[in-house]
């Protein structure tokens, strides 16, 4: 049985209009005991009113959040063995650092010594040891983060909610403190739920991806489903750089499609169930080109330099839509107005299965 | 150069302020400060002599032949900080939870209830209270819906008592209290007492442990705004309050306007200074020393 069961769950707002907004439209979603899940969409997509309803702060309007198999609904806040890591950090300022990580138990009225001892050991897991005495307003950004990581685990959760906790931090500590997160998580050995808007942090820390939109779940999936086999256009579009060919199918040979856009640009698919006369929407990342010297004639139009690589935007001879190409930067690399040729292997090509 | 620059101009800009204060400020406080040493005059104003009855008429070593000792003044002074304390409560208490309830409002709301509390001030205050006279006498409206609901059966002695003069502080000062606290309650960070309730502190325990020590300032802040004016206020009792709700404001009132002894004046609002800055100073330390255990 899973850790955390959703079922049904509706949660409506009434816009300032007078209107209806479904902010959960029914979601279904099972969360194990161990894993690391993120829901990731747009902002307004209903991925931190999901995570406020585990949490107890938004009251469901329809179905039901069940912890063990037990229904949260009726449980306050405060009695939910699940505990938020918030975006703002929302620490204490009049309290030190030590009694800001010990809140929970303090609460709880535990003594001052196993508290003492348990904050010591919290600080040590998110690497503040002997910042106790410190004030937040003497913290930086990434140490406040701990603090609030550190707070909210010392109440050993079954479940731990993180909404989007690295987004005021600097890139560099953001990715230092992905890799931190997935660390902790492994070691405390319980389920994370972190909801994001940003798909490079979803891809490097999950287990599985929720991809939600208006409410509803688009995909769930591990990163690399996610990534190499999105189901809709929305999700190919939401996760990384993509280039997206509406075609339709010539004809079928040796377990490959032949298809063509209504330019004329050829491209080679595996064939799956298609059928020649199909419609299909085809997914092919920057980085599955490569320049070679034959495939589709075109030129760049645009060079874009990443340091390690270039992003190149290459406009195919036969016309339609600039096609995205990542390539290792190096002297030969090609400048704008060269005519290249671009090759792809045709089973990394994806073909969508809802346009 | 550039912060020799910064420091004139900074100069030029405080002038005036400090112009205004040293002449209309501290210079008067000064002068009260000599008067109170001073011999009263037989027909009012000061002579230039060293005297210490004006004291010691207040705290006991009067000779009973020059000045005679009243303890009735320490006890007005006790009453009028009593009364001023009472004042600072009652309008916390009630402006602590409309703070919350305004600071929730939808924005327009919000905005025409921070102007309805502001309208007192738009017209005269001895207006006001006489407003409150009106109602708080016998034969005044009060009275008259509470006989003719059938809740009393004689009139409330209301009027020219303690309480009719606490009321009155009350009415003046709330929005005094009010301001300080709301902008205190609606800086309160949200998230705060839901990080509370998510670490498990039921709600009485979150207002303790969270909301009351971060409004902790605009609470102090409001309280020093009220007790300050309150201690020394003698409109209100003067219109609302009898012989039981003289206060020092009015002790001092009539020394300088009616006994005409501005030496013995002098020394009262020394000693209502001095009591005043005690209670402040108290107030204060022990507010830091409270952040500081919560350390």
């Amino acid at each position: 049985m899973a850790l955390l069961e959703i079922r049904k769950a509706r949660r409506e707002f009434v816009t300032p209009e007078g209107g209806r907004f479904a902010a959960l439209d029914g979601i279904d979603l099972d969360i194990g005991a161990h894993e690391f899940v993120t829901l990731l969409g747009p902002s307004g997509c209903g991925k931190t009113t999901l995570l406020r309803s585990i949490s107890g702060f938004e009251t469901l309007d329809g179905g039901a959040i069940l912890l063990d198999g037990a229904d949260l609904s009726t449980l306050p806040p405060f009695r939910r063995p699940v505990n938020t890591v918030f975006q703002s950090y929302a620490l204490f300022s009049h309290m030190s650092v030590a009694r800001n990580v010990g809140y929970a138990l303090e609460v709880r009225g535990e003594d001052r010594a196993s508290r003492e001892r348990a904050v010591a050991e919290a600080l040590e897991k998110v690497g503040l040891t002997g910042m106790g005495t410190r004030k937040p307003s003497q913290l930086s950004g990434g140490q406040r983060q701990r603090v609030a990581l550190a707070r909210a685990i010392i109440g050993k959760p079954r479940l731990l909610l993180l909404d989007e906790p690295l987004s005021a931090l600097d890139r560099n500590l953001r990715q230092q403190m992905q890799i931190e997160l997935k660390t902790l998580q492994n070691t405390l050995g319980i389920a994370f739920i972190f909801v994001t808007h940003d798909q490079e942090e979803a891809l490097t820390m999950s287990d599985r991806i929720v991809v939600m939109r208006a409410g509803l779940i688009e995909q769930i999936g591990t990163p690399r489903q996610i990534y190499r086999h999105p189901k809709n256009r929305f999700v190919a579009e939401f996760i990384g750089e993509t280039n997206l060919f509406a075609l339709t199918i010539d004809r079928i040979e040796s377990g490959q499609a032949l298809a063509r856009t209504v330019e004329g640009l050829e491209l080679l698919l595996p064939a799956g169930t298609a059928k020649a006369g199909d419609k299909a929407v085809a997914v092919l990342r920057p980085a599955d080109f490569t320049l070679a010297d034959q495939g589709i004639a075109a030129t760049v139009t645009k060079a874009v330099y990443l340091g390690a690589d270039l992003h190149l935007f290459v406009q195919p001879a036969v016309g339609g839509p600039e096609i995205r190409v990542t390539a290792r930067d190096s002297a030969l690399a090609p400048k704008e107005g060269t005519k290249v040729h671009l090759a792809y292997d045709p089973a990394a090509s994806h073909v969508l299965e809802a346009a | 150069m550039a912060i020799r620059r910064q420091t004139l101009v900074l100069a030029t800009l405080l002038t005036p302020v400090t112009l205004f204060l040293g002449v209309f400020f501290l210079l008067p406080l000064l002068i009260i400060a000599l008067f109170s040493f001073l011999t009263p005059g037989l027909y009012g104003g000061v002579e230039w002599a060293f005297y210490h009855w004006n004291y010691g008429r207040i705290f006991g070593w009067a000779d009973d032949i020059i000045e005679v000792y009243e303890p009735i003044y320490l006890q007005i002074l006790a009453r009028s900080l009593g009364f001023a304390a009472l004042t600072v409560l009652l309008c916390l208490l009630l402006c602590y939870p409309v703070a919350f309830w305004v600071s929730r409002l939808p924005n327009r709301w919000r905005m025409l209830f921070l102007f309805l509390i502001t309208l007192p001030f738009f017209s005269s205050l001895i207006v006001r209270l006489y407003a409150w006279l009106l109602i708080l006498k016998p034969s005044g409206i009060l009275n008259t819906v509470l006989i003719g609901v059938g809740a009393i059966s004689e009139p409330l002695e209301i009027l020219y008592t303690p309480a009719a003069v606490v009321l009155g502080m009350v009415y003046v000062m709330v929005p005094f209290m009010f301001l300080p606290l709301y902008s205190a309650v609606d800086n309160l960070d949200r998230a705060l007492i839901e990080a509370s309730m998510d670490l498990g502190a039921t709600r009485l325990q979150t207002f303790l442990k969270v909301v009351l020590p971060q409004t902790l300032p605009g609470i102090l802040g409001g309280a020093v705004i009220v007790f300050i004016p309150s201690v020394g206020n003698f409109i209100v009792p003067d219109v609302l309050g009898g012989a039981k709700g003289l206060m020092i404001g009015n002790l001092v009132e009539q020394q300088f306007l009616s006994a005409r002894n501005w030496p013995f004046g002098s020394a009262l609002s020394m000693i209502v200074m001095a009591v005043v800055l005690a209670v402040l100073l108290g107030s204060t330390a022990a507010a830091k020393r409270k952040g500081g255990q919560n350390a």
